[in-house]
């Protein structure tokens, strides 16, 4: 009990003479800071990537490829195809006795980007008529859904914000062609950055006869592996068929990856020099109360209390520093909305997504540093020779 | 000069702080120079051979494939030397990580790229193989190959007439990039248009893309302009670019690499323009009275400033200097790993590194410089 009253006595002293020496503080506490914000930025980047490509992805849904494609854009299906995989075991109905299923279209058009003015690829993707029924995610926030047989458009939300020219009621000339936007969806997924279409008049203006995936909603989840059995034996068909959860995983796994080495690799490098900073601060904070400290010791405070003190104080400032870090890339980063080319060599628009546990992460990383940053002044100011740093002139 | 000596004892007076300093001064232009390594390999650098170059893709969407007899009528277009043109492929070699870039690509392919040297019996070979495929010298490496090798490709567009989903080339060639620089373009592996014609069942008689070279790349502009007024309210309407327009409208795709870059770099200089500001202004702080005895021996004041911006420089210029080179290190560390070669920390880093160096260290010089040189002697000695 005692050993905690020193400590908390000598932490006192030491935070209170902390305006004192504002400069040398101010390194640790905005050093720590840069590291924690970075990291956290660039790690919310990889995690939003990821959660809106996850989002997109059920296990109650199927999606159908022909073999060996990796992504929808690699595939090709023909009417028979979609008609035979229609027909298919496990697939739920809608009241009305139909197959709730989708063929899609898929083909990237040019639209320039609001922020640049340059133009980005974005998915065109024509869907089937029971496309609401299938993504029941997606829905019409702005104007309504496209008509069949119609060269109209519905757009998602993400892929309204990012790109010009996709108002409510505006034309569009993809290829030759003029469409309209009739109205905005929000699904809070990848969907959300693509142009929805009927199936039948994409296909016409783009001269395709087939369709590049067919996804559809299970019966129940496990009814996904009779399924899959029934269409992999079917002679007539040469396709894979995945759960749309794993398909849409394995597309954010290598961006993913890379952001967060990418991140790591940096916030631990700007952590060496973090470090360095800290240790700085608080061999500084040492030398300059080495009289105090020595006082202390020759009333009779024990060593221990005096190391502790110093790594709590290094400990605080860290802490400190790494909430301002995690502040500053939650109110800058949160949200922040930006897109890259995804799997199927199109724009995905996604936002930023800072986490508690990513700023539990930052602070603990904050943490380490103050840590390793105040033990070694810690045993400085604990060796230090009382008689010495009494005599020494301040 | 005659100084050094003293400000380099200045300098280390107090070893621990100083080392601390410069370590990290050293680990903030580590980091800058790699991060200028990578803007750098996501710039666009433009070759005098692409200058001259266009691509013609289709207006409608990147993969929509052009008619093969938009060929002809590109040729004749005034301004136009040759035209190449060449159909993504998209094949897998074992495994869905060794991604590389692999496209059937028309004859005289090599003729427009002559950046890309391949020895003349290699190229021979690759005109009387019907199978032929030729690979960068980066990728040979990779996998192990050597000319005779047969190399099969799983596809993942193009299914073989056959009915199978192995498509399998024999290498004849391996060609290297002329500028060392460039050696992350040898990933790829090119094979011949004509096999890959006849034997797909999808698209027969289209093509990716056309590559345009022209007679005066001053021209290029109107050339394209040109070629796409041909194929206007055409049913496959044309896009035509620079090469560089080309590269460059991908690498913005893949979104604003170089504000992220910039970003993290600005808050890594700042922290350490904090760190070193603080450490020279102790410094100073701590020698006042020796200060004001170099005064009181006949340094006039400029030379103090000169003497404190001198020490500032010198710790800044450690640090950096050290840092950089571990960047040039850790850069090629860097390039093995992702097998381009693409990274490295050129001039241009250096420069800009130099400048930064120079405007860090004289921010953090100056105000205790300029403190130094206010001293007023009598009120510095009695002080202490």
């Amino acid at each position: 009990m005692r050993w905690l009253l020193q400590i908390k006595e000598i932490t006192w002293m030491g935070l209170t003479t902390i305006p004192q020496r504002l400069g040398s503080t101010l390194v640790i506490v905005v050093g720590i800071a840069g590291v924690v914000g970075v990291l956290i930025a660039l790690l919310a980047m990889g995690e939003g990537f990821q959660a809106v490509l996850a989002q997109a992805g059920r296990v109650d849904e199927a999606i159908v490829l022909r073999k060996g494609a990796d992504a929808e854009l690699n595939s090709g299906l023909s009417r028979e195809d979609a008609v035979l995989i229609t027909q298919g075991p496990g697939i739920l109905r809608n009241p009305g006795g139909k197959p709730i299923v989708s063929a899609e279209v898929v083909v990237i058009v040019n639209l320039p980007k609001k922020t640049t003015g340059s133009d980005a690829n974005v998915e065109l993707r024509g869907v089937g008529p029971l496309v609401w029924a299938l993504r029941t995610s997606s829905r019409i926030v702005e104007g309504r859904a496209f008509e069949s047989g119609r060269r109209e458009l519905t757009v998602g939300e993400g892929a309204h914000s990012e790109f010009a020219g996709l108002e409510v009621g505006a034309t569009i000339r993809l290829g030759q062609q003029d469409w309209r936007v009739v109205g905005i969806f929000a699904s809070g997924d990848a969907h959300e950055s693509e142009l929805w279409g009927d199936a039948e008049v994409v296909q016409g203006a783009y001269n395709r006869n087939g369709y590049q995936s067919v996804t559809l909603k299970l019966t129940d989840p496990d009814a996904f592996d009779t399924l899959k059995a029934a269409l992999s034996t079917d002679p007539r068909l040469t396709v894979d068929v995945q759960r749309t959860r794993d398909y849409y995983a394995t597309q954010s796994e290598d961006l993913t990856r890379l952001i967060r080495i990418l991140g790591v690799a940096i916030a631990a490098i700007m952590a060496v020099g973090a470090v360095f900073g800290a240790l700085n601060t608080m061999y500084t904070a040492v030398s300059s109360r080495s009289r105090e400290i020595a006082t202390l010791r020759a009333i009779g405070f024990s060593a221990s209390p005096v190391i502790m003190a110093v790594m709590l104080e290094s400990a605080l400032l860290a802490l400190l520093g790494g909430g301002i870090g995690a502040g500053v890339s939650w109110f800058l980063f949160d949200r922040y909305t930006v897109s890259t080319l995804g799997a199927n060599f199109s724009q995905v628009v996604f936002a930023f997504k800072v986490s508690p546990q990513l700023i539990g992460n930052g602070l603990l990383w904050a943490l380490a540093i103050g840590l390793v940053g105040g033990l070694f002044p810690a045993l400085a100011a604990a060796r230090l020779p009382v008689t010495v740093a009494l005599r020494e002139n301040a | 000069m005659k100084y050094l000596h003293l400000i380099w004892t200045d300098l280390f007076r107090k070893k621990t702080r100083t080392l601390l300093t410069v370590l990290s001064i050293v680990v903030a232009f580590l980091l800058f120079g790699l991060l200028d390594a990578v803007r750098v390999a996501f710039t666009v650098h433009e070759s005098v051979e692409g200058a001259s170059r266009l691509i013609t893709s289709s207006r409608l969407s990147i993969i929509q494939p052009l008619p093969y007899a938009d060929l002809s009528q590109i040729q004749h277009v005034p301004g136009v030397e040759a035209v190449a043109y060449a159909n993504w492929f998209g094949g897998i070699y074992q495994d869905r990580k060794n991604f590389f870039a692999n496209f059937a690509v028309s004859p005289n392919f090599l003729d427009v790229y002559p950046e890309f040297l391949l020895p003349q019996e290699q190229k021979h070979a690759f005109a009387s193989t019907r199978t032929a495929a030729v690979v960068g010298e980066n990728l040979a490496q990779r996998f192990g190959w050597k000319i005779g090798d047969k190399i099969p490709l799983e596809a993942t567009i193009f299914l073989a007439a056959d009915g199978g989903n192995t498509w399998t080339f024999d290498l004849v060639g391996i060609f290297r990039a002329r500028d060392k620089r460039d050696r992350g373009q040898e990933d790829q592996m090119w094979f011949r248009y004509d096999y890959f014609d006849e034997n797909r069942i999808l698209s027969n008689g289209t093509v990716g893309w056309y590559v345009v070279q022209v007679v005066d790349p001053g021209h290029a502009d109107n050339v394209a302009r040109a070629i796409d007024k041909l194929f206007a309210n055409s049913d496959a309407e044309t896009k035509t670019q620079t090469e560089k327009q080309f590269s460059m409208d991908f690498v913005r795709q893949m979104g604003d690499v170089g504000l992220i870059v910039t970003s993290i770099m600005g808050a890594v200089l700042f922290t350490i323009l904090l760190l070193t500001g603080n450490t020279m202004s102790q410094a100073v702080r701590e020698r006042i009275p020796e200060l004001a005895v170099l005064k009181t021996i006949g340094f006039s004041n400029q030379s103090l400033l000169w003497l404190v911006l001198a020490e500032s420089l010198l710790l800044v210029a450690l640090g950096g200097i050290t840092g950089l080179l571990l960047a040039s290190i850790g850069a090629d560390i860097l390039s093995a790993a992702f097998r381009g070669g693409a990274f490295s920390v050129g001039g241009q880093s250096w420069l800009t590194g130099s400048v930064l160096m120079l405007l860090l260290g004289l921010s953090v010089g100056l105000p205790p410089g300029v403190r130094a040189m206010r001293l007023r002697i009598v009120d510095a000695l009695s002080a202490h």
